[in-house]
């Protein structure tokens, strides 16, 4: 029974929020969109919270800024313009793709292809000299050497006579 | 060949993150900086009525279209650094004759009579902003400052109080050079 209502409290359990009852729309539509919206617009004066889930005051204004302006028929993007031309680039929490912004959205996969193309060269390497006869002993070096010597003794031989 | 360059490799991986760790540490970098959008851009639109209590006209769009430099100064009576910055605003106007417009922050009327009272007015109009006009400038917090020129375009934005560095440097200047 205890477990049954620890697991039903788990299950009462949802991420707190920001979000006052009075800043709620009536629409639940325009509301859901609201919140999406909310999740992706920094609280400017917090270290990386978002104006859903922040208490700081102007989060408070923003969160109502951002319904009026949908209840008024503006779409998603039109709201995120409207505050990216007063804070800039700043206030959206996902960085946008635009040229400053390149190296942070595609340095990762840069150094991804580096490493395959290191790791490939690498294994290429190792290939081409497994590929070799292995190389002489010792004693197979002092024998070559041995027979190399009698030749050329030979070869001096005749001629010397 | 390409070895040798090979063995130069960890020292100039070294010398790319010590590069980053230099810009990070450096003293006059400040990483909750929000940086500014609103340099250049025309006046936002706002129509803020005037503090009750107070004897100074409230502050509109078409008040800062008057051909001259003004500044504009978000404050609070609440806001700590506002009080700090207070003296040297005063000295600013009143060095410069540049007019000052007061936008007074999230405030209780009450409170910023008094606060303006204790500490003197150097404002010529002050609005009342319940919120949204903060955010029609793209203000973050009190205190911040604009320099705004003749034609009603924003030339310059500071957050935080204005202190006597940064008005001999910057501001000073500046409204030199929008004079003439």
């Amino acid at each position: 029974m205890r477990a049954l209502l620890f697991v039903f409290t788990l299950l009462l359990a949802v991420p707190a929020l920001a979000v006052e009852p009075g800043e709620m729309l009536d629409d639940p539509v325009l509301e859901q969109r609201a919140r999406a919206l909310s999740a992706e617009i920094r609280c400017v004066v917090c270290q990386n919270e978002s104006i859903d889930s922040s208490n700081a005051e102007i989060a408070h204004e923003l969160r109502v800024l951002v319904r009026e302006r949908l209840v008024a028929g503006d779409s998603d993007q039109e709201v995120l313009d409207y505050l990216v031309a007063r804070y800039g680039d700043f206030v959206l929490l996902r960085p946008p793709v635009k040229p400053s912004t390149y190296l942070l959205w595609f340095g990762p996969f840069v150094i991804l292809l580096l490493g395959v193309v290191a790791v490939f060269v690498y294994f290429r390497r190792q290939r081409a000299a497994a590929a070799l006869p292995p190389a002489l002993s010792i004693e197979e070096e002092t024998r070559l050497a041995r027979l190399l010597a009698e030749d050329a003794a030979k070869e001096e031989g005749p001629g010397k006579a | 060949m390409m070895r040798r360059l090979l063995f130069l490799l960890p020292v100039i991986v070294f010398a790319v993150i010590a590069g980053y760790f230099l810009w990070g540490l450096a003293p006059e970098r400040d990483p909750r900086d929000v940086p500014t959008a609103m340099i250049d851009k025309p006046m936002p639109d706002f129509d803020l009525a005037a503090v009750p209590g107070l004897d100074v006209p409230g502050l509109a769009t078409a008040d800062l279209a008057g051909g001259e430099v003004v500044m504009v100064n978000f404050f609070a009576s609440w806001c700590v650094p506002c009080r700090a910055e207070h003296e040297f605003l005063s000295a600013l106007t009143e060095e410069t004759g540049v007019p000052l417009y007061g936008i007074n922050h999230r405030d209780k009327a009450e409170d910023a009579v008094a606060w303006l009272a204790e500490l003197g007015n150097p404002y010529t109009r002050i609005g009342a902003d319940p919120g949204r006009a903060a955010v029609e400038w793209g203000v973050t917090g009190v205190p911040e400052t604009f320099i705004v020129d003749g034609s009603g375009r924003i030339r310059w934005h500071h957050r935080g109080p204005l202190v006597p560095e940064i008005i001999d440097r910057e501001v000073e200047p500046l409204i030199e050079a929008l004079r003439s």
